[in-house]
């Protein structure tokens, strides 16, 4: 068991911090997207968008930092993933393109405003549905050579890899629901309520199938989760998803206004525990160590200087700005 | 092999069109970022509603061009794994941890305080936003050091090993970060930015006065753009003249290039103005030249011998024509600029800068020139770099990833479409913003939408007016 202290390790840790603030926040923007047909056009769409528009930015922003700090410290990694995953990936960054100049576009050009809500929408659900590709397809995965990658270009595509990828549609549907019911009020919050309950029971059913093929992918999941005695371990983690599920659809019958985005991430973090246990140390299953594929303790070093002082004064001004967009969200119009 | 070859070109087709498309964004943002900080201060310290107006006019705009540089921005930081995973894989170790430094200290910084800057000032009070205002246009400056920083890496390396895996690691991080050419193409860049924003500033003010020459907002913003081209054109001419002496130094043949020297001249090189460079022959043909002129710009002495392309491996020629036509464009709009700052100068000691209409045409007319010549710019100093990534040690051929030549084709279409659809939409909002006259009570970014207000805050049943920004005038 490598300790914490060990660089490559630690920044398997950080970047997973990043994915897991992106899935979360750019999870909930992706979510209104997704769910932007279900929403009447005019008010209901506008204070939708408006509950994310001074915020979305910084949300993407993990993005990028998980992007760039694979790249970084896991130079291999980000080498070997990427060309693997080319369709995904360049249908990812396209579908951000249509989604974050949606924000701007639709205010610019109410003639043809359906158009760039469409595009908002199309965008949300491909990007959401290209990055659980992208999950599922390493997951399942990915051929090497030496140090590259050296399979086909369409060997992403697999029915798990499909399901991986609709789940995360479903799951960040949900974050956007729930974040909806916590930031708007009347006719805007019945409305997520009830989809809400909908996408819950949906996360809920993927987070099983997805946990059930999982293990049967390659046999070193199925020791990793199965074998006596740290099943003893790993049994805590469908036991707290079950305790979440069950929490998180009573919240919504009750119709509590925090606890279902709140409980909605815990399920997130859950399911990246989980994923941790799937993967950990590798970081291309079967194929490549976080220790193999790390940059030199050099670059490590030189970048850990930074961001642990860097990553904690963005998250306080990341924070100030929500508190300064706090609250509820204005729905009816202003002339 | 064929294969090979085309995708490796597709691979450097999609990167230079898809850098070029995000380049023009981020070049326009410095300096827009910038001028919206002056503006603001102006407005603070004067009290004058003309610069709350000039604000609140271009932060309209700047809206626009900042999410269209975020967006076009994150494909770049995939591109570097999708196509280019030899590079990645080794030159990750020196070039990620700048990049991720770009990340942590600049692009949160602007995200962060953009949402501020755009929608909350009549949530903050007038102080801390003018706080948001600044860590933002900060932001646009760090971002351009880190990136600067990294490309310039690429140009002229230094302070690496190189570890048995064949990566570059990473020895010394000052002399990395503090690489030769970096604070030549820092200054040059930044500048460049300055101006076209001067140009894009001072056109829209242009085609304003050419419609109602007494226009207060447009007076304002063409005189400050026209002060700032004035000041900024001669300077950029001389850092551009420094950062050429540094590349002669460290990149001789990418100089050569630029100049369309094939051949070595003993005793003083001629200045071709132009001439048709004849890659295969190895010469430049109807030249039009200046005897001697290039050894006295470059050597600062008529007489003294410049090396050509003959002294150097073919294998390791740049393309010519290209590097010898983008570095031509970018001189001359550079020497246009400067006239244009000159014929603003003389307009405004005569005082006649808001009456002289061939000024006002020549500005509308310059407009667009700084993304011309920024872009002119990159292609020389890029395509000047190759057959290298990272220059002298890697080959751009044996840097892109192993990716078969359909899949490059097919998404290098994907981003043409998609770029000319989405940029060109945008584009042609933010002319549409452009054609409207400043005027007193302008509106911010959230017109047309509901304000983004809270109940936390202020009761819905009790909103105020005044507390939005188009109201807050």
């Amino acid at each position: 068991m490598p300790a914490l202290f060990d660089l490559p390790t630690l920044w398997a840790f950080i970047i997973a911090f990043a994915v897991f603030a992106y899935v979360v926040m750019d999870g909930f923007d992706l979510g209104i997207g997704i769910l932007f047909p279900f929403f009447a056009p005019g008010p209901e769409r506008d204070s939708a968008m408006n509950s994310v528009a001074p915020v979305w930015d910084g949300n993407e922003t993990w993005l990028v930092l998980g992007g760039g700090g694979l790249m970084a410290a896991f130079p291999l990694a980000y080498a070997i993933i990427l060309p693997a995953l080319y369709a995904p990936i360049i249908a990812m960054v396209l579908a951000l393109i249509f989604r974050g100049v949606a924000f701007e576009f639709r205010w610019r050009d109410p003639g043809h405003r359906r158009y760039w809500d469409f595009a908002f929408t199309t965008g949300s659900v491909v990007a959401a549905l290209a990055q659980g590709i992208t999950l599922g397809a390493l997951l399942q995965g990915i051929a090497v050579e030496g140090r590259s990658y050296a399979g086909g270009w369409w060997d992403w595509l697999t029915p798990f890899s499909l399901l991986v990828g609709i789940s995360l549609v479903v799951g960040y549907a949900l974050l956007g629901a729930t974040w909806l019911v916590m930031k708007t009020e009347g006719a805007v919050q019945n409305h997520s309520f009830r989809l809400a309950g909908k996408l819950a029971l949906g996360l809920i059913a993927c987070i099983g199938l997805v946990s059930a093929a999982t293990p049967f992918l390659s046999g070193a999941y199925y020791e990793r989760w199965f074998a006596w005695p740290q099943v003893l371990f790993t049994a805590q983690v469908p036991l707290l998803v079950g305790l979440c599920s069950g929490t998180l659809l009573v919240s919504l019958v009750r119709r509590w206004e925090y606890w279902p985005f709140l409980l909605t991430l815990a399920l997130f973090a859950l399911c990246l525990l989980g994923l941790g246990v799937s993967m950990f140390p590798y970081v291309v299953p079967n194929a490549v160590t976080i220790h193999e594929a790390a940059a030199p303790n050099v670059s490590l070093q030189f970048m850990l200087v930074g961001a642990s002082v860097l990553i904690p004064i963005i998250l306080a001004y990341t924070g100030y700005s929500y508190w300064v967009f706090r609250g509820k969200t204005g729905h009816e119009g202003y002339h | 092999m064929f294969d090979q070859f085309d995708a490796l070109l597709l691979a450097r087709f999609q990167f230079a069109f898809t850098v070029s498309f995000h380049f023009i964004f981020p070049s326009f943002s410095i300096g827009l970022a910038s001028y919206l900080a002056v503006l603001e201060g102006l407005w603070l310290w004067t009290g004058r509603e003309v610069y709350l107006n000039l604000f609140k006019y271009w932060l309209k705009i700047f809206a626009l061009v900042f999410a269209m540089g975020v967006v076009s921005g994150i494909v770049m930081s995939y591109q570097f794994g999708t196509n280019w995973a030899v590079f990645s894989d080794k030159a990750g170790p020196v070039i990620g941890p700048l990049m991720a430094y770009e990340v942590m200290t600049a692009f949160f910084l602007e995200a962060g305080f953009l949402g501020i800057m755009l929608f909350g000032m009549g949530r903050v009070g007038r102080k801390l936003h003018f706080a948001a205002t600044l860590a933002v246009a900060v932001g646009t400056f760090i971002s351009a050091f880190w990136i600067l920083s990294a490309n310039s890496w690429m140009q002229t390396p230094v302070g690496y090993g190189i570890n048995e895996a064949g990566q570059f690691v990473p020895q010394d991080w000052w002399a990395i970060i503090f690489n030769p050419s970096f604070p030549y193409r820092l200054v040059h860049t930044v500048f460049a930015a300055y101006l076209t924003t001067a140009l894009v500033v001072g056109g829209v003010g242009a085609w304003h006065l050419l419609r109602e020459r007494t226009n207060k907002g447009a007076r304002v913003m063409f005189s400050m753009a026209m002060g700032m081209v004035a000041v900024v054109a001669p300077l950029q001419i001389l850092a551009g003249d420094m950062h050429g002496l540094n590349t002669l130094e460290h990149q001789p043949a990418k100089v050569m290039a630029m100049e369309g020297h094939f051949e070595s001249h003993p005793d003083g090189a001629p200045l071709i103005l132009f001439g048709i460079p004849d890659q295969e022959a190895g010469t430049v043909r109807n030249a039009i030249a200046i005897p001697k002129a290039s050894s006295l710009i470059l050597k600062h002495d008529m007489n003294a011998p410049l090396s050509g392309l003959d002294t150097v491996d073919r294998a390791n020629w740049p393309y010519v024509p290209v590097v010898f036509w983008s570095f031509r464009i970018m001189v001359g709009l550079g020497f246009a600029m400067l006239a244009l700052g000159v014929f603003s100068l003389l307009a405004r000691w005569r005082d006649k800068l808001y009456d002289w209409r061939p000024l006002h045409w020549l500005a509308l007319s310059m407009g667009p020139a700084g993304f011309v010549a920024v872009i002119a710019g990159w292609v020389t100093t890029e395509v000047g770099r190759q057959p290298f990534t990272v220059y002298g040690l890697l080959r751009t051929a044996v840097s892109a990833s192993p990716l078969e030549a359909p899949a490059v084709a097919a998404s290098l279409l994907t981003f043409i479409v998609v770029y000319f659809i989405v940029f060109g939409a945008g584009t042609g909002y933010i002319l549409k913003l452009m054609g409207k006259a400043p005027h007193p009570g302008e509106t911010g970014p959230e017109a047309g939408r509901e304000p983004i207000r809270t109940a936390g805050i202020t009761p819905a049943p009790a909103v105020n007016p005044a507390r939005t920004l188009g109201a807050e005038v």
